[in-house]
């Protein structure tokens, strides 16, 4: 019960000192109206083309969102040496990482559901197919880019160049679950396939790497 | 080195010889393509030998984890790098190869698009290695070893899926082989292993003398603090 | 002063620690009775700090073995070590009360008694538990008391002090080396780091020396002449 209590207890410390300094928030808010924007200035699409490639936007929009939260996860920690304090803690490594990756996935589910509409309106996007499903699929898809970003920006602690080496880590190993966030959201825009396989995908995906990064995270934590 | 690394060498230049004389002259021409079609020998054995590379690359990684013994980092160290580099012959000789044939440099197919992805996932391997700060690189790259192996069987089927729905020329073509070329095929991918030991020998070896190097430095400068 | 019987809480056994080519420990062997004050001294790059951390189990030895509270694995026996540094660990957004009541969830600490005991820690540093200031924005003196609360939240056995009276206005530091003495006298064990070895002169029992990563000597009294 006590793994709970900690996750619970640093999720909510987080997500009380970001709802405290709202500077990162307001800032991640409009870099997030600033992606739909310039990326509504490149393609002016008919409401035909856009279902097709609608899919490949959103998601590459809400990845360059992810990145900008996925960058400071651990930035309050460094700032005092924190991660000393927790690591002489008899507190798990495991709950440190599922706090600071549900506090992630919270932020960018919240700054995706603020771009949504955005695209909907720029782009005149409806969905042909079963809209549900892009709930499943939103929540799969940004869990999948959350753990490991989560993960990757923990490693990226201990070299240079720390803001570029987590995209640098990120993008290859989440190729998959981007084929299966942007081909199952088409899908469903377009209506003309299933998006059943991307889903099984994406669960896949979720459940190996968050069983992974869960066994890593200690040895990872622990370097010095 | 022990006795064993001429021989090897040898065998390799012998061996690579042969599946050169192979290939070019001794392998039956093509119908369609021509004699283009014999980068195919080199073009697929690179694959091939790289996949197994990363495998070993994958155990050294778990065994590092579990043991944290030197050993296993620098084999880990070795695969990946010499791995990369027959990938990256199988990612050029595709367009050199897709050009004169198909009119096309390069086209998102199955297997071309899945070896990008491996490409990259193991250049950002050794780039974190590159830049990791402290003498964290083992530890770190081992993470990012088993988490890129992982990643594999998922690269694979999901861009296999994805071609399958929407198609799209493919490079290399499928279909059966020639008896004559599957034999070519593989006395080339022999050689190509041959070859691939040889330079991860001695990779392993040039990274076991600098090792070896900077520990005699460290106990150097351990042993001149004690005025 | 008792001299104690019990074994010793710390044991380094050739201890080296060394961050690539530089060696910070070059040879630590010590053993620290349990229920006494150690006040370790040395110039700056000596190794106090890498010792400290040693101990803590924050970082571990390139070689040589060192033993906490009897045990090898320093993780199996955190909740009774206390450890503070220059950085104050703490987060500079929250208040003090806020800051001890999150780390004291980490030891299991929860609620009413997380309550009691932060507040109890806050008051023991001189300190008011309301103050509705961040931490961020309190003076250094205060910050560094602060982060000795934190320390002293799970009751611990054996505190580890890296430089508590840095930076610290001449009074609060006086507060915290009574209370160091106090704590000396409770039963507990203190190592403590610092370059105002005037401070705990009568209540330390030992000062350790150190120079260029190992043990230079160990006094009962300060040298005439130390600042």
């Amino acid at each position: 019960m006590s793994f709970l209590a900690v996750v619970r207890a640093t999720l909510a410390k987080d997500l009380r000192l970001e709802w405290r300094s709202k500077d990162a928030i307001n800032a991640m808010l409009f870099f997030s109206l600033l992606v739909v924007v310039i990326f509504s200035f490149a393609f002016e699409p008919t409401a035909e083309e856009s279902r097709k490639i609608a899919g490949g936007l959103v998601w590459v929009a809400f990845l360059f969102a992810a990145i900008v939260v996925l960058n400071q996860t651990w930035a309050r920690e460094l700032r005092n040496h924190v991660l000393d304090a927790y690591r002489m803690s008899p507190a798990s490594a495991n709950s440190l990482f599922l706090a600071k990756a549900f506090g992630n996935f919270i932020f960018v589910i919240v700054l995706e559901a603020l771009m949504t509409p955005l695209f909907i309106a720029f782009y005149r996007l409806g969905a042909i197919g079963p809209a549900w499903e892009l709930l499943p699929i939103a929540t799969l898809g940004t869990w999948a880019l959350v753990v490991n970003g989560t993960f990757f920006a923990a490693i990226s602690l201990r070299t240079r160049s720390r803001e570029v080496m987590l995209p640098l880590l990120l993008f290859p190993i989440s190729v998959p679950a981007l084929l299966g966030m942007v081909n199952a959201t088409t899908a469903v825009l377009t209506g003309e396939e299933s998006a059943r396989f991307w889903i099984t995908l994406l669960v896949a995906y979720d459940v190996v790497f968050t069983i992974a990064c869960l066994l890593l995270f200690e040895t990872i934590l622990e370097a010095e | 080195m022990k006795r064993g690394f001429p021989i090897l060498a040898i065998v390799t230049a012998v061996l690579l010889s042969f599946a050169l004389y192979e290939a070019l002259i001794g392998a039956p021409t093509e119908r369609s393509m021509g004699d283009v079609q014999r980068i195919f020998y080199y073009h697929v054995p690179s694959a091939w030998t790289a996949f197994l590379l990363f495998f070993v690359n994958f155990g050294a990684s778990i065994a590092y984890l579990v043991k944290r013994r030197p050993a296993a980092d620098i084999v880990a160290l070795t695969s990946a790098e010499v791995g990369v580099v027959f990938l990256t012959v199988n990612l050029v000789t595709g367009p050199i190869w897709a050009r004169p044939v198909w009119g096309i440099w390069w086209t998102w197919d199955w297997r071309l698009t899945s070896t990008l992805v491996m490409w990259l996932i193991y250049v950002s391997y050794l780039l974190l290695r590159r830049f990791s700060s402290g003498g964290q690189a083992p530890l770190l790259a081992a993470a990012l070893g088993v988490l890129g192996a992982l990643c594999v069987p998922f690269v694979y089927f999901s861009i296999w899926f994805f071609r399958t729905q929407h198609p799209s020329p493919v490079i290399g073509g499928g279909g059966s082989l020639d008896p004559r070329m599957a034999h070519v095929l593989l006395i080339n991918w022999a050689a190509f292993l041959c070859l691939a030991w040889l330079v991860c020998w001695t990779r392993y070896q040039l990274e076991v003398a600098k090792r070896q190097v900077e520990e005699a430095q460290s106990l150097e400068s351990l042993l001149e603090g004690s005025r | 002063m008792p001299i104690s019987d019990a074994p010793p809480i710390i044991i380094a056994d050739g201890v080296i620690k060394q961050f690539g080519r530089f060696a910070a420990l070059r040879g630590v062997n010590a053993e620290f009775a349990p229920g006494r004050l150690y006040v370790v001294l040395g110039d700056n790059g000596a190794g106090k700090t890498t010792l400290l951390r040693t101990i803590a189990g924050l970082a571990q030895p390139t070689r040589g073995t060192i033993s906490v509270l009897g045990a090898k694995e320093i993780k199996t026996v955190c909740s009774q070590i206390g450890y503070m540094a220059h950085p104050s660990l703490l987060y500079d957004e929250m208040t003090g009360l806020e800051n001890l009541r999150y780390f004291a969830g980490l030891y299991g600490i929860h609620n009413d008694a997380a309550n009691f005991t932060c507040r109890e820690a806050i008051i023991s540093v001189k300190l008011d538990p309301d103050l509705n200031r961040p931490v961020g924005q309190y003076s250094q003196g205060m910050r560094q008391r602060m982060s000795l609360a934190r320390a002293l939240l799970n009751d611990p056995t054996l505190l580890l002090l890296d430089e508590p009276f840095s930076n610290v206005d001449f009074h609060s530091a006086q507060e915290m080396a009574t209370l160091l003495g106090q704590m000396r006298d409770q039963g507990k064990t203190l190592l403590v780091v610092t370059h105002q070895p005037r401070l705990l002169e009568s209540a330390a029992d030992e000062f350790v020396w150190i120079d260029s990563g190992k043990i230079v000597d160990r006094t009962s009294k300060l040298r005439a002449g130390t600042q």
